[in-house]
């Protein structure tokens, strides 16, 4: 079976100028929501607080719990259904250091109270003081920004400099794409979620590299053929191979976004919207900055001489 | 058949051997002789799977340095007295800086000829008069105070240690990580909550004498005399079940600490049928206790437990036999922990919890199962979608993916790598890309297939012409996992560790395992027109 014919010859490179517009619309969006709600909607690993899973026996509302922890007076309590059979509730709250210890016992305490001992079971717990949670955020960063360095490095060896531009503004362009997304539909990042961003940025290089592959194989294979005209015959001649694997990858994380539960599923959801967006920029992030290299170097040779 | 191929034929045989002998204790543990359970590992399930709590505690080492300052200030002050210098007052001024206030100049150089004799520790700083006094600080050296730090977080990893081993866990961890920070696992524990009471528990124990003249009440208003301090007393209403607190006024001085004590046991008081803790001493410390109870008979001892008095019992008589016990208001729980507590050894330096993760045992297999119905579940579309697009040689592929999931389990057995959650995700994932090398190399064979290659030749041409590609793209992935294996923790690293063990079993079973099925059909049979 073949989906893509051998002969394809759709001009990527000429669609470049729509395609950064809706690159630059779409992470303008996403940033656009991150400034209106004040940086990124951070999970308790990073910003610190108290996550619970409860799942109980009888069918109950957020509201009646929200009415058993009234007493309780927590700062910023969240109750949100979870997702999944049965009755189980994600319960969050913010709280200082000193009130986080055995904050989970006096809620647990409370919830038995008015629901009855028994009627209901501690599933999870999380506690993550303020400052572990400022650290675990800068580590976090800090892991994204080395990831970038030592794959600015790689690639500058293995191939040319600007090719390691290209790459590392393609992978910025995944992540800052992908939490863009996050900030829209009000999905939080905690650690999972990290270390769903550097899959994204280990698999979108993967498939740069490919690209970039086969451009450095087909330069100066035919005289005088332009390297527009390269970089077009070389995304067209990976590109069954783009769709095959992106497709394959787009189904186990779909699975795992559907079947995988609640847990990890902003972590399935991270990867699903990072590959699918490493996918696209490969082709019209990656390559074209190649070409915009080219150009402004040219330029400047000519200002110069 | 090529010798070639036997030899490489052979390698594959040989890995999913070794593969199979380790696995094998994770999937039939129940029907395996005792030497090959002891040869090879289960796969080793990280806490969200199997349930169990993982903590981080952050010791407050600085706590440490100021107890050891204000151990030199009554040292000092009894030193001094002893030489007949005379001095208003010695405190101590934040963390690591101790004030001596002299009345005239001469004694203050005095005093400081004789610290930096027997005292170098200390630093001279600036000194200063204030309304006719003449006052002088020291400061403890920036290298003791690191000594001292670091001791603290050692000593406390060693104390927890002590007292983790009470809890009959049969794997915790313990690691000290960065500078004052302490990992602690407990898979499989029973009751958190009791578990982050004890192991935060500071557990210093303290005699001190009551001060008598003092009226309590007064105190708690404010007026508190120098060298005394105000503390509360626990009353347990058994009844009821209620704490109550009344304050106690007790000197500054601590006449003797839980150090000494040699072993801590709870026992019944047949008469009220109450706990209570009897506790040996050291020779050391039984030395110490009968000549402080023979200078005080009559008088009041408390007995401070982290700043909370258990009981102060009057001093009837000299207590020579090395033994002393604290009876008062605990449960027979609190009393058993506190046993615990005292023999395991005090914390240098109270600890607090700064991450605390727990998960019930019922969702850790709720995960397990999810998981696997991923697994399986997205392992069964990519094989469907491999074969309806390559044919033939999509069944090949299938083959290296079926391999790699084995190899991949393998070798997370074998490296005694932890499974956690993200690391089944990762399983998912590494599913999704391992076909990636068959991809290319197939995509390459179609293109040679198409200029007119036969099919050895567009084989060798697939293979060799793919390759450089797919270890760059594999390495790039791999600097991604080892990052985040470096900067990941818990759960976090469970996907780096299945990300990268992943891309290398895949490097394998999709170039080499591949290649030798492809060789041994071209081999065997005409192939006139491959599938692919």
């Amino acid at each position: 079976m073949q989906i893509i014919k051998p002969d394809i010859n759709i001009d990527f490179v000429g669609k470049k100028g729509l395609a950064i517009v809706l690159s630059l619309v779409l992470i303008l969006a996403g940033l656009v929501s991150l400034v209106a709600k004040g940086g990124p909607r951070y999970g308790i690993d990073f910003a610190g607080g108290t996550l619970i899973q409860v799942k109980f026996n009888q069918p109950t509302d957020a509201a009646t719990i929200r009415g058993a922890l009234a007493p309780l007076n927590l700062r910023g309590l969240t109750v949100q259904r979870f997702e999944g059979e049965g009755d189980e509730f994600l319960l969050r709250a913010q709280e200082s250091s000193a009130a986080l210890e055995g904050l989970s016992h006096r809620i647990t305490e409370a919830l038995e109270g008015s629901f009855g001992e028994g009627q209901l079971e501690l599933r999870r717990m999380e506690m993550v003081g303020p400052q572990a949670g400022r650290e675990l955020r800068n580590r976090g960063l800090l892991a994204v920004l080395y990831a970038m360095i030592g794959i600015l490095i790689y690639v500058s060896w293995r191939f040319k400099f600007r090719f390691a531009v290209g790459a590392i503004l393609a992978l910025l362009h995944d992540v800052l794409f992908t939490v863009g997304i996050f900030s829209l539909l009000n999905k939080e990042i905690d650690l999972p979620v990290i270390a769903a961003f550097l899959g994204i940025v280990g698999y979108s290089l993967n498939d740069t590299i490919i690209v970039y592959d086969r451009i450095r194989e087909n330069t100066g294979k035919i005289e005088k053929e332009s390297f527009p005209s390269v970089i077009n015959r070389s995304i067209n001649e990976t590109l069954s191979r783009t769709i095959m694997t992106s497709g394959t990858t787009l189904l186990v994380v779909l699975a795992l976004l559907i079947f995988g539960g609640g847990v990890i599923q902003n972590f399935a959801l991270a990867l699903f919207i990072g590959i699918m967006v490493g996918t696209y920029s490969s082709v019209f992030v990656a390559s074209p900055v190649l070409l915009y290299w080219d150009e402004y170097r040219a330029r400047r040779r000519g200002a110069k001489g | 058949m090529s010798k070639s191929i036997v030899m490489r034929g052979g390698v594959v045989a040989g890995c999913l051997l070794l593969a199979l002998l380790a696995l094998a204790p994770t999937f039939v543990p129940d029907r395996l002789p005792a030497w090959w359970k002891k040869a090879f590992d289960p796969i080793h399930l990280g806490l969200d799977l199997q349930g169990g709590m993982h903590l981080v505690l952050g010791v407050e080492a600085e706590k440490a340095v100021e107890s050891r300052v204000d151990s030199l200030v009554g040292q000092l002050e009894a030193e001094l007295q002893s030489r007949e210098l005379v001095v208003r007052r010695v405190e101590r001024i934040g963390e690591s800086q101790l004030k001596i206030v002299a009345y005239e100049e001469d004694t203050v150089r005095q005093i400081d000829e004789w610290l930096s004799a027997n005292y170098p520790d200390l630093e001279p700083q600036a000194g200063e008069t204030v309304d006719g006094a003449v006052a002088k600080s020291y400061r403890l050296s920036s290298r003791t105070v690191e000594t001292i730090k670091s001791n603290a977080v050692r000593q406390a990893v060693e104390t927890l240690r002590n007292r983790v081993d009470q809890f009959g866990l049969s794997e915790p961890v313990l690691q000290r990580q960065g500078e004052d920070r302490i990992l602690v696992q407990l898979p499989g524990v029973k009751d958190p909550k009791r578990a982050v009471a004890l192991l935060g528990k500071t557990a210093r124990l303290e005699f001190k004498l009551v001060a008598e003249q003092v009226d309590p009440m007064e105190a708690a208003r404010g007026m508190l005399p120098p060298g005394t301090q105000l503390l509360y007393e626990r009353q347990l209403n058994r009844r009821s079940g209620a704490v109550a607190q009344t304050p106690i006024v007790v000197y500054d001085q601590t006449v003797l600490t839980g150090d000494l004590i040699a072993d801590a046991q709870v026992r019944i008081d047949p008469r009220f049928n109450e706990p209570y803790i009897s506790l040996d001493f050291n020779a050391l410390g039984a030395k110490s206790f009968d000549r402080i109870t023979g200078a005080n008979v009559g008088r009041r001892m408390a007995i401070v437990l982290d700043d909370t008095v258990y009981s102060a019992p009057v001093i009837r008589e000299r207590i020579s036999g090395g033994s002393a016990q604290i009876t008062g208001s605990f449960s027979e729980q609190e009393a058993a922990d506190l046993a615990i507590a005292l023999r395991a050894g005090s914390l240098p330096a109270p600890v607090k919890v700064l991450e605390d993760r727990t998960v019930g045992p019922s969702l850790g297999m709720d995960s397990i199962k999810q998981g696997m119905t991923s697994v399986i579940i997205g392992g069964l579309l990519v094989v469907l979608a491999m074969a309806l697009y390559y044919n033939v040689s999509g069944l090949v592929a299938n083959l290296a993916l079926v391999l790699n999931m084995v190899f991949l389990l393998a070798l997370l057995s074998l490296f005694k790598a932890t499974l956690t959650l993200p690391g089944i995700a990762g399983i998912v994932l590494t599913l999704g890309m391992a076909v990636d090398a068959n991809v290319l190399i197939y995509e390459r064979i179609r293109e040679e297939l198409r200029n007119g290659m036969s099919v050895r030749a567009a084989i060798d041409a697939g293979y060799s012409k793919a390759f450089l590609t797919i270890i760059d793209a594999n390495i790039t992935t791999f600097i991604a996992a080892l990052v985040l294996f470096q900067f990941g923790t818990g759960p976090v690293k469970g996907f780096a560790v299945t990300l990268s063990i992943g891309i290398a079993s895949s490097l394998f079973t999709a170039v080499f395992v591949s290649r030798l099925v492809f060789d041994l059909v071209l081999e065997r049979f005409q192939v006139k027109r491959l599938r692919i």
